[in-house]
């Protein structure tokens, strides 16, 4: 027995969806409460379009159940739901003018024409358009049209209203302008609003509650500081905002070693020596003249002023790279001692320690993964076609330039620097990941080749 | 050399085909179309059309079978347009090359065999085989723009015409139709515009029992009442361009490019 809540205006019950090969979603759930500003914020590809579209009726999930008001939606087209699109690129009627625009929803409503003439004239004044009504669509700027497809799209009244990067095309200033309309527009409708974003700011400006997604995966569900203040993954840490993420060990409860110290911290819970990710905003590091006093010491190797604060990078006495942000100016060269307090140390557990792979044996010195065959140690009776699975460490696998001298073939997909290496995600060719430690500099999107040398192939058999 | 690096050297063979082969031809035609046999000016080429009962029956059936053709062509043309620009219900190319495969192929030669084809099947020539052959003939000129114009359009008109509560059938009429208007209207002009002057057609698929305006010009060419027959061409031209002339407006009241 499930429990109904009425709170509840939308319900999203373990949605997957795959175009092909390729999933999209991975069984996502999602409640949000009626009025809240809910926004799903993702690098692209991260499946945050799909969802929203879902919601709006435009292709169905292959599976899971979305409910809207406590009613199941899951296979109502979308003219019959209670929700209205705000479309990334407008998607205004170009053979009609503005106030036919914003009519059309109402009129298919057979809602009489003074009622029509009254509530365009009113959303038009919401998005500050009084007067262009007769204009025709295709001669305002993109501003204008966002806020006549705004306008539109509230019309009808809407239980929720869905926005797909309803600001990607305006410029900066205009976004910001379009940032505060929005959140008062909200406030006054009192309406649900989801939003999709890439824009990591524009989500911590206008949320309640921030969704992050991530290869199809809830990250993190929660408000704009509990995100920023406590990510639980290194991706979340990255995604928002600037941070330090490094590789560390859990020694005991409320101790965690990084950089190559030992600092008290308020976690515990994660067990003893356990490797995880630890988490420093660069406004947390307190950078002080007195190397006395401090935990460790640093040497200063770049200053730059950002207007309100400086940043900083530095060199730790163990050589790590840290990202400092300090209203205090530090000189290039000069020795400092730097401080990190216990509250803020974001540790958080690691996803995987190594690379592992399902694999399968085909003769005694070679193994077949990722729909490749690999040179491995010999395997002492080793039957062809036995299941086996592979573990490679993230820092042996070798990316190369040239992609044709590389047993497989992929992209960099996401970089996370670790203050002394790079973490890299690769995708290959077959829709694969391999993650990849590596102190090269690579970018985000590199072709690479990758190989594995034959003695870091760990073999384990499966029924061992 | 600076003389052929010149962009308007180049342009010189397709200005002499153009004086050649569309100007002098068609001041021919007029200088004709205003003179009397013997080579004075005069208007008595278009008082004699005007006055004839049998010309101006001839013109006005032209113009209507060029309608009905028209008609039909989009009644058709269209839903066939829309099956194939729909990606559900259409997921290969080969389907559009077969219906657009008819073009690939002489006019009159498809005439010719359908004509044949009504002779086989005992059905007699008439309006009724003309409209069938001309409906068969011109079908694909319907249907490739309006196709065209369909399958470029961007989806999201359509998801928003949904997302505001239009039925599928409310977005076919309210969004699709009007949107591929301009399909519509280039397959109207290569529909429309043939029809009016085809002679051909009509002598195969009636076995000349009807007459269309492009007959009694041929006709009057044929038998050298050169001046008569000028005269008929001009007034099928400027019927021609009242038409696109219209048509060219009503892109711009759409306000669709």
């Amino acid at each position: 027995m499930r429990m109904e809540n009425k709170d509840y205006i939308i319900e999203l019950n373990n949605i997957s969806k795959s175009f092909g090969d390729k999933v999209i979603l991975n069984d996502v759930s999602i409640k949000v409460k009626k009025g809240e500003f809910v926004t799903i914020l993702g690098p692209s590809g991260c499946g945050k379009t799909t969802l929203l579209r879902l919601l709006a009726g435009f292709g169905e999930a292959d599976s899971g159940e979305i409910r809207i008001n406590g009613n199941d939606y899951t296979h109502v087209p979308p003219h019959l739901r209670p929700v209205n699109t705000v479309f990334q690129r407008y998607a205004l009627f170009p053979h009609l003018d503005v106030y036919e625009n914003i009519a059309f929803g109402l009129k298919l409503q057979k809602v009489p024409g003074n009622e029509i003439d009254k509530i365009v004239r009113k959303v038009l004044k919401m998005v500050s358009m009084n007067d262009y009504e007769d204009r025709d669509v295709e001669s305002l700027s993109g501003g204008q049209q966002q806020r006549v497809a705004i306008a539109r799209a509230i019309a009808n009244q809407p239980k929720v209203l869905l926005l797909d990067e309803p600001l990607a095309a305006l410029d900066l200033k205009m976004r910001k302008d379009m940032q505060i309309e929005l959140k008062e527009m909200h406030k006054k409708l009192g309406i649900t609003f989801i939003y999709v974003t890439h824009d990591q700011e524009e989500a911590l400006t206008l949320s309640d509650t921030i969704i992050v997604m991530n290869e199809g995966k809830i990250q993190q569900i929660g408000t704009p500081t509990d995100i920023y203040n406590e990510p639980q993954n290194s991706f979340v840490a990255d995604f928002i905002g600037e941070s330090n993420i490094l590789n560390g060990t859990m020694v005991k409860d409320k101790l965690v070693e990084f950089v190559g110290h030992e600092f008290e911290c308020i976690d515990e819970g994660f067990g003893e020596n356990a490797p995880v990710d630890v988490v420093v905003r660069p406004e947390d590091i307190y950078i002080v003249r007195n190397l006395e006093s401090a935990q460790f010491t640093a040497k200063v190797k770049s200053c730059t002023f950002k207007g309100v604060h400086y940043e900083m990078f530095v060199d730790t006495d163990k050589g790590y790279e840290l990202m400092i942000q300090d209203y205090n100016a530090f000189a290039p060269e000069q020795e400092v001692g730097l401080i990190i307090r216990p509250a803020d140390i974001q540790v958080m557990h690691k996803e995987r320690t190594c690379n592992t792979f399902e694999g399968e044996m085909v003769d005694e010195t070679h193994v077949k993964f990722m729909d490749e065959t690999f040179e491995c140690l010999p395997q002492a009776d080793a039957k062809a076609g036995e299941k086996v699975t592979v573990q490679v460490d993230f820092s042996k696998v070798d990316l190369i330039d040239h992609i044709e001298d590389g047993t497989l073939e992929g992209d960099v997909h996401f970089i996370i620097y670790k203050g002394d290496h790079y973490h890299l995600t690769i995708l290959t060719d077959e829709g694969y990941h391999i993650w990849v430690d590596t102190t090269d500099i690579w970018d985000k999107g590199d072709l690479v080749g990758i190989n594995i040398a034959p003695a870091d192939i760990k073999i384990v058999k499966n029924n061992e | 050399m600076s003389r052929f690096s010149k962009r308007s050297t180049w342009a010189l063979p397709y200005v002499i085909f153009l004086v050649l082969f569309v100007a002098l031809p068609l001041i021919i035609i007029i200088l004709y179309a205003f003179q009397d046999s013997s080579g004075n000016f005069s208007l008595g080429n278009f008082a004699k059309f005007v006055t004839d009962a049998d010309a101006i029956g001839t013109f006005a059936l032209s113009l209507e079978v060029a309608i009905e053709n028209t008609l039909i062509c989009i009644l058709l043309g269209y839903p066939a347009a829309w099956i194939l620009a729909n990606k559900k219900l259409n997921r290969s190319a080969v389907t559009v090359v077969l219906f657009i495969l008819p073009m690939w192929i002489n006019a009159l030669m498809r005439t010719l065999a359908t004509a044949e084809l009504f002779h086989m099947l005992g059905i007699q020539l008439g309006k009724g085989t003309l409209i069938v052959g001309m409906v068969y003939d011109y079908l694909p000129f319907m249907i490739y723009p309006i196709y065209n114009i369909l399958s470029k359009m961007d989806k999201s008109y359509v998801e928003a015409a949904s997302d505001l509560g239009a039925t599928p059938w409310q977005v076919f009429w309210k969004v699709q139709v009007p949107l591929s208007m301009p399909g519509i209207i280039s397959g109207v002009m290569m529909v429309f515009m043939p029809t009016v002057s085809t002679f051909a057609i009509s002598e195969f698929l009636t076995n000349n029992k009807i007459k269309l305006f492009g007959t009694i010009i041929q006709e009057n060419i044929n038998s050298s009442m050169w001046n008569y027959g000028a005269a008929l061409s001009l007034v099928m031209l400027i019927i021609i361009g009242i038409t696109s002339l219209l048509q060219d407006n009503k892109k711009e009241v759409n306000g669709v490019v």
